[in-house]
């Protein structure tokens, strides 16, 4: 944990409840409008939805007892498109919507995007919500920072918010220049009480802790190219983390019932600058991928980084399979206070992916924190059953953690998830 | 951590879809400039210069188009019968004095609905190849070295499907044959990559036209692999054949896979800002 240094509760909690209550509310209302017009066709543009129905299976007892064993949850993914002017004007939206059986924190909804988008010859345009990556590593994201995690959406983190903004591209044959403003800052989702796949103590989501004040406009620029074999990327963000790191608190609640008071972690949204490049070299069947930022603002300034390489080999045993195989380090300075589970990791991992008529491809990989010998693997499969179903498989594994590490919270929660989704 | 399989169909190595149109037309100037010069004094060419001239002078034809773009359905069949089909669209633009560019949407199956390939191909060297995955908003280069592997499962490997330049081959004629009742020559060709999934291929062009009609292609052993039949050309802007139709045929597992074409426009005026990495990106 880290230690939380002279922060003011400026924020009113009952104006920011009542604002996220809202801003939950049209996104449901959003989303199920726009599921009802994808299935009720026709609108101009092309839509398509998304449904999908899972089961997480936890084997062990949850660390704590309100965490429930199993869980079983639906999820809707409405989508709309339309462009015109032969793809130089657009607009698209998409929504998403999951209802979870056992954690009311995993019922969420969101707005991915909802946005028009203008491409001139020398810049693009492009206002509403959005989601923009940055990055070339596989095993952690260090760069990527626009847009918030949807953390109770998967453990892994490669879910994310719907981010408010207007983004100028300036594209030039020296490269492309985009500026960003943003504002509103997205919280981070994290599951409940009830949840699995969550830090002990739970995160108190409902009492964000703002040092230096939510009512705030994001800056971010970022200039990219691609120069022969190289495709690099240099970004700067000035404005409230993503990332939050968190303050220990015991809510001075009833306690008079005779229950003790149960501790909660508080998430502090500091502003923050982070510096960031980003740069794969691609040559012959190799992938040579590196990242690193530095971020000042949370605490003492601080890097992480994360570099490695992909290599494919085709025709995998004779066949017509593909193996792709990755090895990454990854290393935060930060040490086991960084809010990532990965600090000082080696990655490694391969993909098979069969190219066959159902596009059966199967992901495993495996995590060694170097400085503590705890562990993770991770396996991930789908195939398509027919056309517009697809069948997913994962399964994850936490081991060898120690008190000392962000890891230990999940040591009882290796699960398996089985998902079975209808494109229409 | 690593992202999901879900988001990232791993479709990679594709390179430049050349099913979707000729060769680099720049490159095929450049070689038959070159051919001018070193063209024999006296006598018939030899079976390796006649070939070689057919290859070049079908890729002249095909130069000038400038851009163009269709829309395309893929059916695959496996030995039973049972079908499945992926619907796509391509843009391609010519580049001069250097490979094609091209951009390919694919619309069917919906799982992988908005997945796109942007490919510049070279004249000299490995192409560069971006894959964008849209549930993750995630642009990745990819590498481009794999050809011989299957295409979206279909019998059409990457290498069928992409950019066919001169220098890719050794030529060699074999003669002329008619072929339901047309005239063609029929040109024995071996790939000079050593990374290529054939010993050999054999094509037939008509004579008039330099159609290509149909292709054999032999596997590294030497056997019959699968035989790439092209049904019901029709010329664009007076000039340019493309076919509406392309079978694949696979001997060796009877699996069979269509391509049928439509919506084919010329020269509607697509630039590089049609096919650069914030293209990938936008609404299409």
């Amino acid at each position: 944990m880290i230690p939380m240094q002279g922060f003011r509760l400026r924020t009113s909690t009952r104006r920011r409840l009542r604002r996220s209550g809202i801003a939950v509310t049209a996104s449901w209302m959003v989303v199920a409008i726009g599921t009802g017009a994808a299935v009720a066709q026709p609108v101009p543009g092309d839509l398509s939805a998304r449904f999908e129905l899972e089961g997480r299976f936890f084997p062990q007892v949850p660390v704590d007892p309100r965490q429930t064993a199993n869980n079983g949850s639906f999820a809707i993914g409405p989508r709309w498109e339309l462009d015109w002017n032969r793809g130089r004007q657009g607009l698209s939206f998409e929504g998403f919507l999951r209802v979870d059986s056992s954690d009311p924190a995993r019922t969420h909804a969101d707005i991915r995007s909802l946005s028009w988008e203008y491409a001139a010859d020398a810049w693009e345009l492009r206002a509403g919500i959005r989601r923009v990556f940055w990055g070339v590593t596989e095993s952690r994201h260090v760069v990527d920072i626009i847009n918030q995690t949807d953390l109770v959406e998967s453990p892994d983190g490669e879910d994310k918010l719907g981010q408010p903004m207007i983004n100028l591209a300036w594209i030039r044959d020296w490269g492309t220049v985009d500026a960003f403003v943003m504002p509103f800052l997205r919280e981070r989702t994290f599951p409940g009480a009830d949840g699995r796949l969550r830090s002990a103590p739970v995160v108190n989501t409902d009492q964000p802790v703002y040092p230096d004040g939510d009512e705030r406009i994001d800056l971010a620029v970022r200039w990219a190219h691609t120069l022969g074999d190289f495709d690099v990327g240099l970004s700067h963000y000035y404005g409230l983390s993503r990332d939050p790191r968190f303050l220990l608190a015991v809510p001075a609640g009833p306690g008079s019932a005779g229950e003790p008071d149960i501790p909660v972690l508080l998430p502090v949204y500091d502003v923050i600058n982070q510096t960031g490049l980003d740069a794969q070299m691609t040559r012959g069947g190799w992938l040579w991928k590196f990242e690193g930022m530095v971020r000042s603002g949370q605490g003492p300034a601080f890097g992480a980084a994360t570099g490695g390489f992909e290599y494919t080999f085709g025709g995998f045993a004779g066949g017509a399979a593909d193996l792709g195989v990755l090895l990454e380090y990854t290393y935060d300075s930060r040490g086991q206070q960084a809010t990532s589970l990965l600090q000082s990791d080696l990655f490694v991992g391969g993909r098979l992916a069969l190219n066959d008529v159902h596009s059966s491809s199967v992901l495993a990989g495996g995590a060694l924190d170097l400085q503590t010998g705890s562990v993770f693997f991770s396996l991930e499969a789908d195939r398509r059953l027919s056309d517009g179903w697809v069948i997913e498989i994962e399964a994850r594994a936490f081991g060898n953690a120690s008190l000392r590490e962000p890891l230990w919270s999940l040591r009882r929660d290796d699960y398996v998830r089985l998902a079975v989704v209808r494109y229409l | 951590m690593i992202e999901h399989r879900r988001n990232d169909p791993w479709i990679p190595l594709l390179t430049v879809l050349w099913i979707l149109g000729g060769p680099a037309p720049a490159i095929a100037q450049a070689l038959a400039e070159d051919a001018a010069g070193d063209a024999p004094t006296a006598g018939s060419p030899s079976p390796d210069q006649r070939g070689l001239e057919i290859a070049r002078e079908w890729e002249r034809r095909d130069a000038g188009f400038g851009d163009w773009t269709a829309e395309l359905t893929m059916t695959l069949r496996n030995r039973h019968g049972q079908e499945s089909s992926r619907e796509m669209r391509t843009r391609t633009l010519e580049v001069e004095e250097d490979g094609d560019k091209s951009l390919v949407i694919f619309d069917r199956p919906r799982d992988v609905q908005g997945t796109a390939f942007l490919t510049f191909s070279h004249a000299t060297g490995s192409d560069d190849q971006w894959l964008y995955l849209p549930a993750l908003k995630r642009v990745k280069r990819i590498a481009t070295n794999n050809k011989s592997g299957p295409f979206m499962g279909s019998e059409f490997s990457y290498e069928d499907i992409s950019s066919q330049e001169v220098e890719e081959y050794a030529y060699r004629y074999l003669g002329d044959e008619a072929l339901e009742g047309v005239q063609t020559h029929v040109v024995e060709q071996v790939p000079v990559d050593r990374n290529s999934g054939y010993s050999k291929l054999l094509t037939w062009r008509d004579t008039e036209h330099l159609r290509t009609l149909k292709v054999d292609f032999y596997d590294r052993k030497g056997e019959l692999l699968k035989t790439l039949t092209y049904e019901d050309y029709r010329r664009y802007l007076d000039r340019f054949w493309r076919a509406d139709v392309m079978r694949m045929v696979n001997h060796q597992t009877g699996k069979s896979t269509d391509l049928e074409w439509r919506g084919y426009e010329f020269q509607s005026g697509l630039t590089d800002r049609d096919f650069d990495r914030n293209s990938l990106k936008r609404v299409r």
